[in-house]
């Protein structure tokens, strides 16, 4: 197991190498450059070769590249042309926020969506899963954008139950606990209901498949309620499936918080990585890339380890 | 030779027998897929004939008439700037139904071309294309085509390229993975040792073996395609103005939310969501087909 996990982290290593390469390549193929978007009005060629020494954008590429990656592996993500800040700083201050409501919407959205799948696997062609599959089908439809925009218009509009955006109330002195949970709701809601919709049709099709099985039958003869059937003896070779979808879905549910973060004006990576694109300031995006490339690799792993613990039958080699 | 190419002839004669009808008519029988058609359909004539029967323009701005809910004149109203909103939706929906389709073929010809050299090369070759494929699998798409389309400013044709430009990945995977089971059949085998040359193993062999499965992936990928233009549109993205486009119109309509402007948040979003669900049900009526073929 040790050793398994071992080699599949050294695996990853030439993915997350060539995840480095590839947004380094990304940002200088693109025409238009920083120290124009920088100098703005001011522009003139001796104060662009200026700056452009003092940001080293004058020494060959490959060296950029190797002093930047150089930096990468001290855990310097580099300055930000814009904020004025290390990218390192401003991740971290934008990821805790990007996180708190991707993992809320992945934890209830699982959660759900293997109970509601198992409903309607159990219930299977009744009235009530035909309706659940028809909704389910709207929803996995749906673009994230537009459902944001609905729930802002239902819950913070028409009803005036919960704000439109940001992190806390700007008018309270002291926002509490209360207040900054109220502004979680939307968001983390949007994203989950996008998400639920997937998950539960997995479920289903494997919960399914599992209620045919031998030992389901076996579990009802031994006298087992229905509910233990279902929930106990069926639900852990049904589950499988989604597990590995848990890591795969992280990168997904990353670009869903990209407009759920653009809507809900909440400070997370998506805004920061939009902005930097929009001012082109190359270290944030460089830094927010290689981020994520670390996330979906990792990611990855979890999903295979996870499915070893959960799953005995699989070997590792 | 004439008795070789005969007798490769007639293997391919073989291997496509007669599974078209089967498959349309398994395609056909299930409702939901009817469903789709008819709802995609409905877009196509709603997008390109529409705008021959309602002669509006949707990039006239009625000054007079701006922020109008539904009238006779505006069956669906106006927006901010007085543009008739479904002559909008309209001509958003042939950019969006354009781009949709050629940026799917596209990535679907890139796809099977790149997912096949790497299966039938092998060895270190199909290695590194693969990795190559899972380094830009790593970056969530969204996060690339924000950055193209922030870097060249897209017309239609660099926006079909832009989106291709990760959505042929999937398709790569795919191919090469069924180029790997097939590449040992006997057929193949026996092809080779007919002398057929190379290309012509993966045109008339390989490509029909995988095809469906392909198609299915390539019918989704328009889905998708449609949906990122809308979600990069949305972003402030997209392609440049005066073009109406689906998902411009909503975060156009976004900035009117609390005037509860309903006539110019519900279109775009329905006509967006419609897209969505008719490619969607085509798509898994098309993999249901061919699973039961496959079974």
């Amino acid at each position: 197991m040790l050793k398994y996990m071992v080699r599949r982290v050294l695996e990853a290593i030439p993915t997350l190498l060539g995840v480095t390469v590839i947004s380094f390549i990304m940002i200088h193929i693109v025409p238009g450059s920083p120290v124009r978007i920088l100098l703005g009005n001011h522009y003139t060629l001796e104060r662009a070769a200026v700056l452009s020494k003092e940001l080293g954008l004058n020494k060959p590429l490959w060296m950029q590249y190797f002093i930047w990656l150089g930096n990468l592996l001290r855990g310097n993500f580099g300055f930000s042309y814009v904020y004025n800040k290390p990218v390192a700083h401003l991740v971290l201050q934008a990821l805790p926020h990007t996180l708190i409501i991707v993992v809320a919407s992945i934890l209830v959205a699982h959660l759900f969506a293997v109970f509601l799948g198992s409903v309607q696997a159990y219930y299977q062609d009744s009235m009530f899963d035909q309706v659940a599959t028809v909704i389910n089908y709207l929803f996995y439809s749906m673009p994230s954008f537009w459902l944001g925009v609905l729930l802002i218009i239902v819950f913070s509009i028409d009803l005036h139950w919960l704000p439109s955006g940001g992190i806390v109330s700007s008018q309270i002195a002291n926002p509490g606990f209360g207040d900054w949970l109220r502004h979680l709701i939307l968001p983390v809601c949007s994203l989950f209901m996008i998400s639920v919709a997937g998950w539960a049709r997995y479920m289903r099709s494997s919960m399914r498949e599992s209620l045919l099985q031998d030992y389901v039958r076996t579990a009802r003869m031994k006298g087992a309620n229905e509910f233990r059937v279902v929930f106990v003896h069926a639900l852990r070779n049904s589950i499988l499936p989604l597990i590995t979808l848990f890591g795969l879905s992280l990168p997904a549910l990353l670009a869903g918080a990209l407009f759920i973060e653009e809507i809900f004006n909440y400070p997370g990576m998506g805004l920061l990585y939009w902005n930097a694109v929009n001012s082109r300031d190359y270290p944030i995006i460089m830094g927010i890339t290689v981020f994520l490339g670390i996330v979906t690799v990792l990611g990855n792993l979890v999903a295979d380890i996870l499915y070893g613990i959960v799953d005995p039958r699989i070997q590792y080699r | 030779m004439i008795n070789q190419t005969l007798i490769l002839e007639e293997m391919e004669a073989q291997q496509v027998v007669n599974e078209r009808p089967d498959f349309m008519r398994r395609f056909w029988k299930s409702g939901t897929t009817k469903i789709g058609t008819v709802l995609l359909l409905f877009l196509i004539l709603f997008s390109f004939v529409g705008p021959l029967i309602y002669r509006h323009s949707a990039i006239e701005a009625h000054l007079l008439y701006t922020d109008a809910p539904p009238s006779a004149r505006f069956p669906l109203g106006t927006d901010s700037l007085g543009h008739n909103i479904l002559a909008q939706l309209m001509v958003g929906g042939q950019s969006s139904l354009e781009v949709g389709f050629a940026a799917a073929f596209l990535s679907m010809v890139i796809g099977i071309l790149y997912g096949m050299i790497s299966g039938i090369i092998g060895g270190w070759v199909d290695t590194l294309m693969m990795r190559i494929v899972d380094i830009i699998l790593a970056i969530p798409s969204i996060f690339i085509l924000l950055f193209l389309n922030v870097a060249f400013q897209p017309n239609l044709i660099i926006m079909i390229f832009v989106l291709a430009s990760t959505a042929w990945l999937g398709v790569s995977r795919l191919v090469r993975a069924e180029v790997l089971t097939i590449k040992n059949h006997v057929y193949v085998e026996a092809a080779h040792a007919l002398g057929a040359r190379t290309w012509r193993i993966m045109i008339r062999y390989m490509l029909p073996n995988f095809l469906g499965t392909v198609l299915v992936a390539a019918t989704l990928g328009i889905a998708d395609a449609i949906l990122a233009m809308a979600g990069l549109s949305f972003l402030g993205l997209g392609l440049p103005p005066p073009t109406p486009n689906w998902g411009g119109m909503l975060s156009d309509a976004m900035n009117y939310m609390f005037q509860n402007s309903w006539w110019m948040i519900y279109p775009p979003g329905i006509a967006i969501l419609t897209s969505q669900v008719s490619i969607n049900l085509i798509g898994d009526g098309l993999r249901n087909a061919i699973e039961t073929r496959e079974r």
